[in-house]
């Protein structure tokens, strides 16, 4: 596949490895922000190549782990309303409520659809008009402009059967509310490099100076990893904070401007509670005023019971860093892909399921 | 007096209706005029209670199978070939000539009697192909949901080719894994066509009888240990629970395993791990290293089997496990299916 194998080339990753290693004189740690880069580091055997001093320590990038419990328990309780469609991507469905998932809402009659773009969601809707249908809405700043795609069409089209159920989180607010904890171990870190190829990384300018940390915005290919850690390797080593572009090819300072707007348009900046972390302020998106009628949360009253919090799933210390899915002591025993106590173990981002999948039961 | 309008509805095609299963009059109508031509063994037109099978000599071989496969037609084949070859292919795996089966169908109220007959010629063509006669078979009919379901069970019985059966347990160590073609392209073609993807390069699903490869390898006495049909649950999943059975540890190399170039790129698109994904023509074999040359020779005379190669090996090392060792020299252990792979947010 060109421009996917020259960004898995066996001699290149060596060779980047050999430059880590030469490099690192100090012992540095590094978060990489994104759940797709966690996967790719463990599936692909990256932390093996790296030398001991160099430890990657994985990030809160992983919407479906992040998206509160009693929004997941309200996507359940919406899916099982009579006359309506609940419209999801494939992760989500997995992600454990309060009492069960979507899945099994699904076999208890609920009509729970699994879209692959959220455009279908709208089509959906037209198709139905008898039926409320709603789209779970759960992303970074990724999928807000797909998202947000949504109910401009949904609008335009005066498909008024249409919602969304918004559970969208922003990156930036997440990585300070991680260097603003005493205890961050975090050296440096690898940025979602697609997230900025929405957003751009003018504001990760202020970011680094305000964490004293370098953050390279970078890729996802394991070439892009190695590149991305020997970077932000070589500016730890030079004592430098700032921001680097390793993931160039895609990403542009300025973003995508037009993506920008409609997030602008559609959505509007508000607190959200991260699952496991706790409440971050501005860190999410939910519908704008305007468009409150295509908020599902408006349209349906839905009351859903006190979420059950006490799993013993440690997902909120992993995903800042605090320890890795292995120190879990419910990890491969109590804790499965098939029995999961959080949702880190079943996003196919969740730091849990990549140590699960691609590594011995218990090792690193 | 107004003139009252009153049109009879009128249908194009004709469609299965719950009478279809009532036993009565309608049943054998439809098994005359659908099932009866095509399976036309001499059992099956007895229309006796259970068909009498003459004692063949050897030991048999019998598997069962049910198809639910959803679209029931897709670019490759349809659930009739697939419902004749998946059970014929079980029986080849371990080393048996598929000769006989049934087929049960559970239809909805509502399907197409065009569909029908479409499915069953498929099955006819199958079974005609691998000299297999559909000697029994039922019909039911359930009450309408979408009137597009069909659900196939069918059961083979096959003689045995060899007197050493190839079995989990006889796989030894320093064994070559040989696989008999690129994987994921059934698993593929179907979510392609469930959910209407267009790709510039359509995907096929890869459903053929892999019985006349195994049938060529053991007329020329090549050791075979162990077989096994890629199915359900993808490569990974077959070789995790023959490591389980057979209590070994194999080494695969994850450059050797051959995915074509569509179907690596959908599954990237989508999220989807290849090594995970369904197969219905394709099988794995383990077989002593100086075999070798003459399996892939043999592999590599049939079109089917054309992309035959070497993927791995039999470790001595003890630990039941299958690992895959990647192009940066790093080994990860595999894992078997838990659930179907989902495409993800992004």
């Amino acid at each position: 596949m060109k421009f996917v194998n020259e960004y898995r080339d066996p001699s290149l990753v060596r060779l980047l490895a050999e430059k880590i290693k030469k490099t690192a004189k100090k012992n540095w740690t590094i978060m990489e922000v994104c759940g797709g880069q966690t996967h790719s580091i463990v599936r692909s055997g990256l932390n093996k190549l790296l030398p001991d001093n160099i430890q990657l320590i994985h990030g809160p990038g992983c919407p479906v782990c992040v998206t509160p419990i009693d929004l997941i328990d309200m996507a359940i309780a919406i899916a099982l309303t009579p006359n309506t469609i609940l419209c999801s991507f494939g992760d989500m469905l997995r992600v454990p409520g309060s009492s069960f998932d979507l899945i099994k809402a699904k076999a208890l009659g609920a009509d729970v659809r699994i879209i692959l773009s959220p455009i279908d969601a709208v089509h959906i809707a037209k198709k139905n008009p008898n039926k409320e249908v709603v789209l779970f809405a759960v992303g970074f700043e990724t999928t807000a402009p797909t998202n947000g795609m949504t109910i401009k069409m949904a609008n335009d089209l005066k498909v008024v059967n249409f919602s969304l159920l918004s559970s969208h989180v922003l990156v930036p607010p997440a990585i300070k509310y991680i260097m603003s904890d005493p205890e961050s171990k975090v050296d440096g870190f690898l940025a979602a490099g697609h997230v900025c190829t929405v957003t751009g990384y003018k504001q990760y300018h202020e970011l680094a100076k305000a964490t004293d940390t370098p953050i390279i915005i970078t890729g996802f290919e394991p070439v892009d990893i190695m590149q991305g850690i020997s970077l932000c390797v070589d500016m730890l080593e030079k004592q430098e904070t700032g921001v680097k572009n390793q993931y160039s090819r895609v990403v542009k300072e300025s973003g995508n401007r037009q993506a920008q707007e409609l997030i602008s348009d559609v959505f509007t900046v508000v607190d959200r509670h991260w699952r496991g972390i706790g409440s971050i302020p501005s860190s999410g998106l939910d519908l704008s005023s305007k468009y409150k009628t295509f908020d599902a949360t408006y349209r349906f009253t839905i009351k859903t019971d006190a979420p059950s919090l006490d799993s013993g799933c440690l997902s909120g210390m992993i995903m800042q860093g605090k320890c890795k899915p292995s120190d879990c002591p419910h990890f491969g025993k109590k804790c499965t892909p098939q029995t999961p106590l959080g949702a880190p173990m079943v996003s196919t981002e969740g730091a849990c399921s990549a140590y699960y999948l691609y590594c011995d039961k218990g090792s690193s | 007096m107004n003139n009252f309008n009153c049109p009879i509805p009128h249908y194009q095609e004709d469609v299965i209706t719950l009478s279809h299963g009532s036993g009565g009059k309608q049943t054998s109508d439809l098994i005359e005029n659908i099932f009866l031509s095509p399976f036309s063994s001499e059992e099956i037109k007895k229309m006796h209670d259970a068909a009498f099978i003459p004692s063949i000599g050897r030991s048999i071989a019998f598997t069962t199978d049910s198809f639910v496969v959803d679209p029931i037609f897709f670019p490759g084949g349809d659930i009739g070939t697939l419902a004749i070859t998946g059970s014929a292919n079980d029986l080849a795996v371990c080393g048996a000539r598929p000769i006989y089966m049934s087929s049960a169908f559970i239809i909805e109220e509502g399907f197409l009697q065009s569909d029908l007959k479409k499915i069953v010629a498929s099955m006819h063509q199958a079974a005609l192909s691998q000299g297999i006669q559909i000697i029994a078979g039922d019909t039911k009919i359930i009450e309408r949901s979408t009137g597009k379901n069909i659900f196939i069970n069918t059961t083979g019985i096959g003689v045995h080719m060899v007197d050493v059966l190839p079995e989990p347990y006889r796989i030894a160590d320093g064994d070559l894994i040989i696989i008999s073609g690129d994987v994921g392209r059934h698993g593929m073609a179907i979510m392609a066509k469930r959910n209407d993807l267009q790709f510039a390069n359509p995907l096929y699903s890869d459903c053929a009888p892999i019985f006349p490869m195994i049938e060529n390898l053991l007329e020329n006495h090549v050791e075979l240990h162990c077989m096994r049909d890629i199915t359900r649950g993808g490569l990974a999943t077959s070789l995790v629970e023959l490591s389980e059975l057979s209590s070994k540890h194999f080494i695969i190399d994850e450059e050797l395993i051959p995915i074509a170039k569509e179907v690596e790129s959908a599954c990237e698109i989508l999220g989807i791990d290849p090594l995970f994904v369904a197969c219905e023509g394709r099988f794995v074999l383990f077989t002593p290293p100086k075999y070798k040359q003459q399996v892939l020779d043999i592999l590599h005379s049939f079109e089917t089997s054309k992309n035959a190669c070497v993927i791995g090996h039999v470790d001595v090392r003890k630990s039941p496990s299958a690992v895959l060792c990647n192009s940066y020299g790093i080994e990860r252990p595999l894992y078997k299916l838990y659930t179907e792979q989902l495409p993800r947010i992004c």
